[in-house]
């Protein structure tokens, strides 16, 4: 299942990007933000918990999978709660607003657990870590589009302390 | 319970029942009965007395109006302009000259009378047929003057459940979201009114993040979910002392609660390690129960009126779907197998229907099936729309829409919207505020 997963996702991803290659061919434009599949991958409201640390990763519709890039972010992240061994984080996990309200909070629990799960096995301990859904209660951007809905499916690291 | 007391209900006189008006509400009603209602007559002390306590001119008049209101709302009747009306109020009180209703095309008429009695307004009122010149129902009440508008609301429900054959739904309360601010800063604050949204009350401050309050079928109390000191959990709220208490003891966030048809136990979601389930607690005992165990997400559950059955939504088919289970957790079905995600399935107090929402291809739309997942009916469509709420009689739903924002991201809005079971009579449901989470309460006199 997971793996099915892992190769659909992979699938989504690879058929996106296509998409996006034909498109950027037609159009030379340069957007603030980007998307890979239905993933941003901009940094317009990406904040740094220190220089080169993001501090969030972002998620396709109603998915948890990490991608790529939000992996290489949490091991950022778990190398800089490493150094900073008295810190401690709240994973606040959202959604974008095209879902359900309750479906919503327990899919935000989720991809903040996603990234637990994924700081962990990079020796951050669980008691460092806690949890926040927000569901889809505070996006960052105010939208109603596709661009808008993924920033504000992420998973965010904030310090509790 | 409070307002039990208060209102007292006296039957004057039994009607034998050979009706010959009735209002088919089994389809969407093209043609609403005309109906005409008379203000209720009130003599001049009373008039004064009632002027002085309550600030109304002439408060026969005003609970006349919160009748026809409730009447016309519902989609089903047609209240005739009172400027067309030949026979006055205090003379049509005594004896209707039917004539002159029928002359204005009125097939029902609604007479009434108030009165200051021990400091208490006393209202008795009649619901005649016209045409075949025949009273059909004759009911008075005594009660506080303060509780006037309810007066109006308890007639309407006699009125609808004599011509309808249904109880009505007019005297009750509405507890929703207040909302207020940027879509990325939004301010939520519990609020309760009447619902025809008269007195409105803010129950919350909004230091916190406060969502999805729902009512107890049987007494004045409200579960919901608080963000209280950043802890998401299922509250549990006795409105009419304001005492809140955390329900249960869980180490990670309880959401979607609603409680049983018995109103004794809470039934919600509990989210950790990245999987949610449904739990029940029993409000006597505290026994916290596991009803589901499965990696997905389990939300948004809802018994069936019988309390036998639970249907919720969950992602075990991959994506958000409505099942059934027995209320022991067993027995789990897939009931929704069209095109699109299911979610939020809420049971029909009647027992037949289940409303949900549904998303597909870019758009939400209010729904019903059946509880065996036939029949499928979508009600409305919008750009986003969610959580439909039943009224106590199972004929209206209640829910709340989100409006789409400009390329600048302004805009936004959230609204409450009601819709009969037909798919007709589409309301916006005014409020002072923004909202969302709609939750209607049972009938409050009965």
């Amino acid at each position: 299942m997971n793996l099915s997963k892992i190769l659909k996702n992979g699938f989504l991803i690879l058929v996106a990007s296509l998409v996006l290659s034909a498109c950027a061919t037609q159009k030379t434009t340069t957007t603030t933000g980007q998307m890979q599949g239905d993933v941003y991958t901009g940094s317009d409201s990406v904040e740094y918990l220190a220089s080169g640390v993001p501090d969030r990763v972002f998620f396709a519709t109603n998915e948890t999978v990490l991608t790529t890039a939000s992996r290489e972010t949490l091991r950022k992240q778990a190398a800089w709660l490493r150094k900073n061994s008295k810190l401690n984080i709240v994973l606040e996990g959202h959604a974008d607003e095209r879902g359900t309200r309750e479906y919503n909070l327990a899919l935000g629990e989720r991809r903040a657990n996603s990234a637990k799960d994924y700081l962990m096995t990079y020796g951050i301990s669980s008691d460092r870590i806690s949890v926040l859904s927000y569901g889809k209660e505070r996006p960052v951007d105010s939208g109603s589009n596709p661009l808008s809905w993924s920033k504000n499916r992420r998973s965010v690291s904030v310090k509790a302390n | 319970m409070l307002f039990r007391y208060l209102l007292l209900l006296l039957i004057l006189l039994p009607i034998k029942s050979f009706a010959l008006i009735e209002v088919d509400i089994t389809r969407g009603n093209l043609s609403p009965l005309p109906i005409a209602v008379s203000p209720l007559s009130i003599d001049e002390k009373s008039r004064e007395n009632f002027k002085k306590i309550l600030k109304k001119e002439n408060i026969g008049a005003e609970i006349s109006i919160v009748v026809e209101n409730n009447l016309k709302q519902s989609g089903l009747f047609n209240p005739l302009n009172k400027d067309a009306f030949l026979q006055n109020a205090d003379i049509a009180n005594l004896k209707p000259r039917f004539e002159d209703w029928n002359l204005i095309k009125a097939q029902a008429l609604i007479t009434g009378k108030v009165t200051l009695v021990d400091e208490k307004l006393r209202v008795e009122f009649r619901l005649w047929d016209v045409l075949a010149g025949k009273e059909m129902v004759a009911l008075a009440f005594t009660t506080v003057p303060s509780n006037w508008r309810r007066v109006g609301h308890i007639i309407a429900d006699k009125v609808y459940e004599r011509l309808t054959g249904e109880s009505g739904y007019f005297d009750t309360r509405i507890i929703y979201v207040a909302e207020e601010g940027p879509k990325t800063k939004r301010i939520k604050k519990l609020a309760i009114m009447d619902q025809d949204g008269f007195n409105n009350k803010f129950l919350t401050l909004g230091n916190e993040l406060v969502l999805t309050p729902r009512f107890n079928p049987t007494n004045q109390m409200v579960t919901y979910l608080s963000y209280f000191r950043n802890l998401p959990r299922v509250y549990l709220l006795d409105i009419e002392t304001g005492m809140q208490e955390v329900v249960g003891d869980f180490p990670g966030m309880t959401f979607a609660p609603r409680f049983s048809p018995d109103g004794k136990k809470i039934i919600m979601s509990f989210a950790q390690d990245g999987n949610s389930d449904i739990y029940t607690m029993d409000l006597e005992n505290r026994i916290v129960e596991r009803i589901t165990n499965h990696p997905s997400i389990d939300t948004s559950p809802s018994y069936s009126p019988d309390g036998k059955y639970i249907t919720f939504n969950s992602d075990r088919s991959k994506f958000q779907q409505i099942y059934v289970m027995n209320s022991n957790g067993k027995n789990v079905k897939r009931i929704s197998f069209g095109r699109g995600l299911y979610g939020t399935p809420v049971w029909s107090p009647r027992g037949d229907l289940i409303a949900f929402t549904k998303l597909h291809k870019g758009k939400f739309y209010i729904g019903v099936m059946r509880a065996d997942g036939t029949g499928e009916r979508l009600l409305t469509e919008n750009f986003y729309q969610e959580a439909p709420s039943w009224s106590p009689n199972g004929r209206v739903l209640i829910f709340y829409r989100e409006t789409k924002t400009n390329s600048k991201g302004e805009g936004f809005s959230a609204k409450l919207w009601s819709i009969d079971l037909t798919g007709y009579n589409e309301k916006l449901v005014e409020t002072e505020t923004d909202a969302s989470d709609p939750s209607w309460s049972s009938l409050l006199s009965n």
